[in-house]
């Protein structure tokens, strides 16, 4: 069975049609990467999948796991397994990282049915991750992204991530600001979280992330249709001649 | 004017001379002025007509009585002492004083009168302003009972003074006027804790008031808790005198009461003084929280931080009047203020009012004052890692909560508070928005300002 199955897909965002007509099949354990030129919807399909509100879904279904995607809460996804790494991770003062990990770790047990684990049991993994994505823990203790560089947010995406430990990722432009050291550090932590029981959505405007994070396909979505899939060779062409072919041809269709 | 009379029969230590004219100074300036009204500047926003409209009686003898098991709850774990007042009155029974270290003493105040008048003399009126405020002079006109705290020269105090302050629900609508005093003698060191609570419903009007009187080089840490019930009034003026490179800290945590006027006056008067005045006020329903600060700087190179965070929901609205006075001499003054406010709901409302006097030419005062609401963009961040609205909320408001926790030691009275805040943001951050309507239908509660 597949884990996620997006059926014509139309969504609404201040009465403009911004997603007309989404399909798309992702099975467990593939990496498809989704790349797009601006406002081509790209980051309203991550959004409207990781269930942000003020999103109107016109038409079309999409099935996770076997449920309605569309009628669950933000948190009943992620405790479902599906998590989104944000374009522009959200600075919280007052709330430290580890806190809220921990917190969001449980409240995902818990709607799981499993025991919470205590501070004893969450260490240890805790630090274990700390040290794929190579991050200081005393950036832990700090409050949630507040005075984080652009390169340390995105690598604490991916570091809640490795703790969540989802079946279905959405990296929402994760390659965005990032410099080269950086992005290959990001491109790592997401590599060894790859297996055959997890899912990736990668969403990018440029080929360079996919050098790194190679996929098993590339769909180009244009004027919020996916207007041509294939093998991740269709990445380099695009780098190549730029998306002005393929919305002129996508135009004419 | 009755209850005056009525009053001035009553104990014997009325007849010391020095009080008894202080009260009747008092009492005159009240008649002269009356009750304050929204056109006086330093009342704008703060309508009390419902107070000057009620017929409050004086609490008697003995009226309203308390069990000890009523009062386990709401004690603060791990005091020095417990001092317990019950309508305005010392009940020793209820209290726990214990044995304290050399050189500090904690009584009644009307226990000073009699026994020690001279103690008080030195202290009690000199620094409460009868004319600057009417609560103030009412206050001292009407006043039998407190608190008196004195630790002596060097003498450092680790564990918290509590002062739990009970009303109990009457029949008649029934009034109090606590004065307490506190003297933190030169190089010593304490922390003191009001608290203020109800028992059994009832209208209750409890006009407070302190003075706490800071001496040289003194570290005084001062908190002020009111967790009255929706049907009370209060009114409270914390006056601080500090002297000569004394640290004062006065933090304030409103979350009961349903007129609540909470005013503090720290005089910075001596050189290199500083103090930290920090407040949280968490309103609910009809809720009216008025945080009145006024800090002098009286003395050069003195230091004074002001911060208070709000959090509105329903209909409750809040009030922050942050008024900074330099005097002439005091040069290098470096004065800071900041009032932050989340408003929960379209009928939540907030006034926020800075306040510079500056009549000296080296200073730095800066002040800033935000308004916002619980951010979208963090609740969704939140949620889309699994934790569920209400629950993300609550984290929310807590951290804002926590800054104020934050620019307290860390101790007992901080566990203790933190753990009260909790348990309450879990009770607002629970009133989504569908149980919003419902609640309000539901609610008994007056608007303050419909009946003004």
């Amino acid at each position: 069975m597949s884990l996620l199955e997006i059926k014509n897909l139309h969504v609404r965002v201040d009465n403009h049609d911004i997603l007309k007509g989404i399909n798309l099949t992702v099975n467990p354990g593939e990496v498809h990467s989704i790349m797009g030129p601006n406002g081509s919807g790209k980051s309203t399909l991550a959004q409207v999948l990781a269930r942000r509100e003020n999103y109107e879904v016109t038409a079309g279904e999409v099935l996770y796991d076997g449920k309605d995607l569309l009628a669950l809460k933000p948190e009943e996804a992620a405790a479902e397994g599906l998590f989104m790494a944000f374009q522009y991770p959200v600075e919280i003062p007052g709330i430290t990282n580890v806190y809220f990990l921990r917190s969001a770790l449980n409240a995902i047990r818990k709607y799981r049915g499993l025991e919470e684990m205590d501070a004893m049991d969450f260490l240890p993994m805790f630090r274990e991750k700390l040290k794929l994505l190579e991050m200081d823990e005393k950036l832990m203790n700090r409050s949630v992204n507040e005075g984080f560089s652009g390169g340390e947010k995105k690598r604490n995406e991916i570091l809640q991530m490795a703790v969540l430990e989802p079946k279905l990722a959405i990296l929402d432009e994760t390659d965005s600001g990032l410099d080269i050291d950086a992005l290959k550090v990001v491109a790592k932590g997401v590599n060894a979280l790859r297996s055959p029981e997890r899912s990736m959505i990668v969403v990018t405007h440029y080929q360079r992330l996919l050098n790194y994070i190679v996929p098993d396909f590339v769909h180009v979505l244009v004027n919020g249709r996916i207007v041509r899939s294939g093998r991740p060779e269709l990445a380099l062409e695009l780098e190549e001649k730029g998306y002005v072919d393929i919305e002129r041809q996508a135009l004419a269709v | 004017m009755e209850a005056f009379t009525q009053l001035e029969k009553l104990a014997a230590w009325r007849d010391l001379p020095w009080w008894r004219k202080l009260r009747e100074d008092a009492f005159a300036r009240f008649m002269e002025v009356g009750f304050p009204t929204t056109h006086d500047e330093d009342w704008r926003f703060t309508n009390v007509s419902s107070i000057a409209q009620t017929p409050f009686q004086l609490a008697t003898k003995g009226s309203g009585s308390v069990s000890k098991d009523e009062l386990e709850p709401w004690r603060l774990p791990g005091a020095a002492c417990q001092l317990v007042f019950v309508n305005g009155r010392f009940a020793p029974e209820l209290s726990q004083v214990g044995k304290l270290p050399a050189g500090v003493t904690v009584s009644s105040l009307a226990e000073q009168f009699s026994a020690n008048p001279g103690n008080i003399e030195t202290y009690l009126g000199h620094y409460l302003d009868i004319r600057r405020d009417a609560f103030s002079a009412l206050n001292t006109a009407f006043a039998e009972d407190g608190a008196y705290v004195r630790i002596r020269k060097g003498v450092v105090l680790e564990n918290p003074i509590y002062l739990l302050l009970v009303s109990t629900g009457t029949s008649e609508p029934l009034m109090t006027h606590p004065r307490n005093l506190i003297v933190a003698e030169e190089e010593s060191q304490a922390s003191i804790v009001e608290d203020y609570i109800s028992l059994n419903g009832g209208t209750a009007f409890c006009n407070t008031a302190t003075e706490l009187v800071a001496g040289d080089s003194a570290v005084v840490s001062h908190y002020m808790i009111e967790r009255e019930h929706p049907q009370a009034f209060n009114i409270s003026t914390l006056r601080i005198q500090q002297g000569r490179s004394a640290n004062v800290v006065s933090h304030s945590v409103l979350l009961g009461g349903g007129l609540v006027r909470n005013n503090v006056h720290p005089v910075l008067a001596g050189e290199g003084a500083e103090c930290l005045i920090n407040g949280l006020f968490i309103g609910n329903g009809r809720q009216h929280l008025d945080n009145y600060m006024l800090v002098e700087h009286a003395s050069p190179h003195c230091d004074s931080r002001q911060f208070y965070n709000g959090i509105l929901d329903g209909h409750a609205h809040g009030v922050f009047h942050g008024r900074i006075v330099v005097h002439k001499d005091a040069q290098k003054t470096d004065a800071k203020q900041t009032n932050r406010n989340l408003l929960l709901s379209d009928d939540a409302q907030i006034d926020t009012k800075p306040q510079l006097e500056i009549y000296a030419d080296d200073v730095k005062c800066t002040h800033g004052a935000t308004i916002g609401q619980i951010e979208e963009n963090a609740l969704f961040y939140l949620r889309s890692r699994g934790i569920d609205e209400v629950s993300a909320r609550k984290l929310l408001l807590l951290a804002f909560a926590n800054e104020c926790l934050d620019r307290m030691k860390r101790d007992s009275v901080r566990a203790h508070l933190e753990a009260l805040i909790n348990q309450h943001l879990f009770q607002v951050a629970n009133a989504g928005e569908g149980a919003r309507a419902t609640r309000f239908s539901e609610e008994q509660g007056r608007n303050w300002e419909e009946i003004g």
